[in-house]
């Protein structure tokens, strides 16, 4: 059996949205390299409780790494040192005995912190909600193969549909841009033919709502790329750029007729 | 207020235009970046004539000056300072909005992707500006070079160089052109949406070849008047 840790971390401490936080140290002993990154912070908190102090608040959910829920930020990087692996995924065995681990919540504007690491993410359903969906009018189910795809942009739709959300793209870009984001909503839907009546009023509305959320702007430095736990490329970023140039040339306001001669 | 009402709130800047878009202006930026490095590209194919000789220069100069009845050069320098000042506009206003997006930083961010050029953007950026006033003042106006002669720009350009302090304020400039061009040719690349694995690697290598030629010749001027090779 592979020897135990014993850890330091500094942890953001923050009571609340409206308070100051500041960085508390505490011990993590006797840590097992196969616990992953949350289980060792249960065993911290487990300890914190017992000694009557607050626990350490942090997102979690699936611990499966597909939900997106689980953050912070880990010795500077989103979901910490390992590629492509969310924090839930990742494992003790990433450290060494003695390491000191500092603990971040996301920081962004859009992303006010509720409690220590933990953050509201409410603005990336605003930006679904203002246009990462198609209306489908339900009825009868339709023949599955009625509507041809081909097979690379069904591949392509599905890459972009992998990402879960996290937030991580914001938390490492240095404009805090939501952009990596958005572009894979956007990438996702336009790949399919479902995508395509809404494509660039859809375009417009995520990007409108992305701004007034108050997330910066890319400036390409392929930070958001590095820290994806899924993989969604930056590509995409370009692909909803070019969306948004076709649709802002093109764009006429909506009327009410139309159609009958 | 539910995530549908939140969102019909914030519907309402949904009507904001391409200019006050966050994109837009990154298009805006991109466009006048592609106008001024093309610019800079021409600027340094010209001054080749100063190899040539004070003849082959100042000919070229007279006809930059002559052009469409005296005309164009001002077209030209309309779209320049047209570009130049769009440019910084959209710099200026996605630079604080980038900053605003994280009030609060990270202990110690970690950085793996990003570039030296990307990060100093906006300074390599600001240092262009004041290079740009510079540059007018001293090769087109002549108000701080020590002897301007009007008829005779070849004279200007190599009595200008021999200050070596003003020959290093340009070489100076000329690599912040180089860390510049470097990123924005590539970033442009991106906001106009141009990116398709097949030429991803082209935009790479067209961005450093054409930074590499841009600043390496631009640099071998100076140098060549303080070695006595151009006099
Ligand atoms: C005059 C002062 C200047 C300032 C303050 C300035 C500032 C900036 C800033 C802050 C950026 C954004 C960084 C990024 O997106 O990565 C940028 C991008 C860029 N700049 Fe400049 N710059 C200046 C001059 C120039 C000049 C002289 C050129 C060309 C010779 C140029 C070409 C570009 C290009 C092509 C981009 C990339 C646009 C994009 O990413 O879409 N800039 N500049
Ligand atoms: S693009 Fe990647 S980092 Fe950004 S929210 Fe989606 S999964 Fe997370
Ligand atoms: S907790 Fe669900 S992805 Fe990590």
């Amino acid at each position: 059996m592979s020897k135990h840790l014993n850890l330091t971390l500094h942890v953001w401490r923050q009571k609340n949205a409206k308070c100051d936080g500041k960085f508390v140290e505490y011990p993590a002993e006797n840590i097992s390299p196969d616990m992953s990154f949350l289980e060792m912070l249960d065993v911290v908190n487990e300890g914190l409780i017992r000694k009557g102090e607050e626990p350490i608040t942090f997102d979690h959910d699936c611990r499966e790494g597909i939900c997106g829920t689980c953050s912070m930020v880990i010795n500077g990087r989103p979901h910490g040192p390992r590629e492509r692996t969310t924090t839930c995924q990742l494992h003790m065995r990433s450290f060494k005995d003695g390491d000191s681990i500092t603990l971040e919540p996301w920081r962004a504007e859009a992303f006010p912190v509720i409690k220590d690491l933990m953050v509201d993410r409410g603005a990336f359903d605003r930006i679904i909600a203002a246009g990462g969906f198609i209306s489908v009018p339900t009825g009868s189910p339709q023949d599955a193969n009625a509507l041809p795809i081909p097979k690379q942009s069904a591949d392509l739709s599905m890459d972009a549909a992998a990402c879960i959300g996290c937030g991580a793209c914001v938390a490492a870009c240095p404009n805090a841009s939501a952009m990596l984001f958005v572009s894979a909503k956007i990438s996702h839907l336009g790949h399919l033919p479902q995508g395509q009546p809404e494509r660039h009023l859809r375009v417009r509305d995520m990007i409108a709502q992305m701004d007034a959320e108050e997330f910066g702007t890319c400036t390409n430095h392929g930070e958001c790329e590095a820290a994806c736990p899924k993989g969604i490329k930056m590509e995409n970023i370009a692909r909803m750029n070019r969306d948004f140039i076709k649709a802002s040339l093109t764009y006429r306001p909506a009327t009410s007729g139309g159609g009958v001669g | 207020m539910s995530v549908a009402e939140q969102s019909i709130a914030g519907a309402e800047a949904r009507g904001h235009g391409f200019l006050a878009s966050s994109v837009g202006r990154k298009v805006v930026m991109a466009a006048t970046g592609v106008i001024l490095f093309g610019f800079v590209t021409v600027h340094m194919l010209g001054n080749l004539t100063s190899y040539m000789g004070a003849e082959a220069m100042n000919h070229y100069a007279e006809f930059l000056h002559t052009m469409i009845h005296g005309m164009g050069i001002w077209v030209f320098r309309a779209v320049l300072l047209t570009a130049v000042g769009l440019h910084i506009w959209a710099a200026t206003t996605l630079t604080l909005d980038n900053m605003a997006a994280r009030p609060v930083g990270y202990r110690n961010q970690k950085n793996v992707a990003s570039t030296w050029a990307s990060r100093t953007m906006r300074w390599s950026g600001v240092i262009l500006a004041a290079f740009i006033v510079y540059h007018l003042l001293h090769l087109t106006t002549g108000t701080v070079h020590p002897n301007f002669d009007r008829a005779n720009p070849y004279a200007n350009f190599v009595n200008g160089f021999k200050v070596p302090a003003a020959a290093a304020f340009y070489i100076v400039a000329q690599l912040c052109l180089g860390l510049h061009m470097w990123h924005g040719v590539w970033s442009c690349t991106q906001s106009f949406g141009l990116a398709h694995p097949r030429y991803d690697s082209l935009r790479r290598n067209f961005a450093t070849g054409l930074t590499v030629l841009v600043v390496g010749v631009n640099i071998s001027y100076p140098i060549a008047v303080l070695t006595g090779f151009i006099h």
